[in-house]
């Protein structure tokens, strides 16, 4: 795994707002069909590192690659554009809110930007509106709008909205934590099955237990560097650091409650 | 009150009603499209282009509409802008009623989330497709009643160009009461032709309003 080279590449990633250090010489090399998962404190710059992996966020240094190409490429305006929407349409994201089109059905919502961008006609786009609904287990609500679902179904949609563009890499920003707890399940099960095809996943979040059952590896970040990171079984069961250790053990104590 | 004067009067009345309701439509139409280069100005990546909004709306916002309703009609003819008083009603009218709508249509645009504009771009659409498919469509159900109330603001504002010697239900009863000495009267009945103008333009608005709501 190694001497492969890595599909999604963060190198020294740095950024700044005013004199507050938010992300201080972050560098992460994700391989293929690799699942890792970004753990620590609110603050942290788990988040901020996660959007500026699609340049939602952009760094005040580093790089960020996909396989060869530079997502954070310096270029004059017009250039930029459209690279950047070449690239990002290579990169879902699912967002703690869900960001849902509340205007369009569940449909248009998955059909819109593979319209726009692929070209495709309405039949295709049906037939692929269909397909990443059944995949999340939402084919029977194709025409709803986002207002009549819960949470969970809200979120499995819009899971199913990335996965329309095909993307390489998919990120998830705190997918679950705007959930009531038992709709937590349902997306985690979604997200389990995209684990058992090997979409190369990245994903910030709350949920230990989940991190710990599904991630090939945790990052546990803190004061925007990266305290520790390892397999799951090492983060969780046998944490190196004592920083680790004691954001751990406040976690358990809060879930506890 | 004289009734009677009233019922022989007020067919003159409708007629001019009819100029003051072609203003109104004129001058919505002409706002709208002000309103809307004034936000995208607004809303622009351009530094001068929002300036230049920002400047527009300062200056409309900031004088009185009646004086600029002079500046054009009067003071036009010096600069070689020659408007009869109708045309220089709705231009004058429809840039300053423009400029408040500027303000609605901005409001309406960045009130819609954040994580709108997000979830597009991140799915590769640019700006302009994030702007066209995802923002405005929000953005212009948010518009309706605020952009009523500037119409409604507009359609008594017509009543400024009576000051130009435009021919409509405010001039026309200054007219009557010229000739008949009942300001009471004549003023009567403007007032009631308004009220209808303006009771079945909120109607309309509220049932576009209405059919305009997502499920």
């Amino acid at each position: 795994m190694t001497d492969q080279k890595p599909f999604v590449d963060i190198r020294h990633a740095k950024k700044s707002y005013g004199t507050l250090e938010v992300l201080k010489d972050i560098s992460l090399q994700v391989h293929r069909g690799e699942i890792v998962a970004i753990i620590g404190p609110s603050g942290s710059g788990k988040s901020t590192l996660l959007r500026a992996i699609n340049d939602l966020d952009p760094l005040s240094g580093g790089e960020i690659w996909l396989e060869d190409t530079q997502v954070n490429m310096d270029l004059p305006h017009r250039q930029y554009e459209k690279h950047i929407n070449e690239v990002r349409q290579n990169i879902g994201m699912v967002f703690q809110h869900f960001n849902l089109f509340p205007h369009l059905t569940v449909r248009e919502n998955i059909t819109l930007a593979p319209k726009l961008l692929k070209g495709i006609n309405d039949a295709e786009a049906n037939k692929l509106a269909e397909e990443q609904l059944a995949k999340v287990g939402m084919l029977e609500r194709i025409d709803y709008y986002p207002s009549q679902l819960s949470g969970g179904q809200k979120q499995r949609v819009a899971i199913a909205r990335a996965l329309a563009m095909k993307p390489k890499v998919m990120l998830f920003d705190e997918a679950t934590s705007a959930l009531d707890p038992e709709l937590v399940e349902e997306v985690n099960q979604v997200m389990k099955a995209l684990a058992e095809e090997h979409m190369t996943m990245i994903i910030v979040t709350h949920e230990m237990g989940f991190a710990e059952s599904v991630c090939d590896r945790v990052l546990f970040m803190d004061q925007g560097v990266v305290v520790e990171e390892g397999p799951p079984s090492v983060i969780f069961r046998n944490p190196q650091n004592e920083r680790t250790r004691n954001f751990l053990r406040k976690h358990l104590a809060d879930a506890n409650k | 009150m004289d009734v009677e004067l009233m019922l022989k009067v007020y067919p003159f009345f409708l007629k001019a009603a009819w100029v003051t309701i072609q203003l109104s439509v004129l001058t919505t139409i002409l706002g709208l499209i002000c309103g809307s280069l004034g936000a995208a100005a607004r809303l622009s990546r351009l530094r001068i282009l929002r300036i230049v909004g920002a400047a527009y709306v300062s200056f409309i916002r900031g004088t009185p509409a009646l004086i600029q309703l002079f500046i054009l009609y009067f003071g036009g003819p010096q600069v070689g802008i020659q408007l009869d008083a109708f045309e220089a009603g709705v231009i004058g009218l429809g840039v300053n009623i423009g400029a408040y709508m500027t303000e609605t249509i901005r409001g309406a645009i960045i009130a819609i989330d954040k994580g709108q504009a997000e979830a597009a771009r991140t799915l590769g659409m640019s700006r302009y497709q994030s702007m066209r498919y995802v923002i405005l469509p929000q953005a212009a159900r948010l518009m309706i009643r605020p952009l009523g109330v500037n119409i409604n603001a507009l359609i008594k504002g017509t009543a400024l160009v009576a000051a130009i010697s435009v021919i409509e239900l405010t001039y026309t009863a200054q007219r009557y009461i010229g000739s008949t000495y009942k300001p009471f009267e004549m003023f009567f009945i403007s007032g009631v032709l308004y009220m209808i103008i303006i009771y079945v333009t909120g109607r309309g608005i509220a049932w576009l309003d209405r059919r305009a709501r997502i499920v």
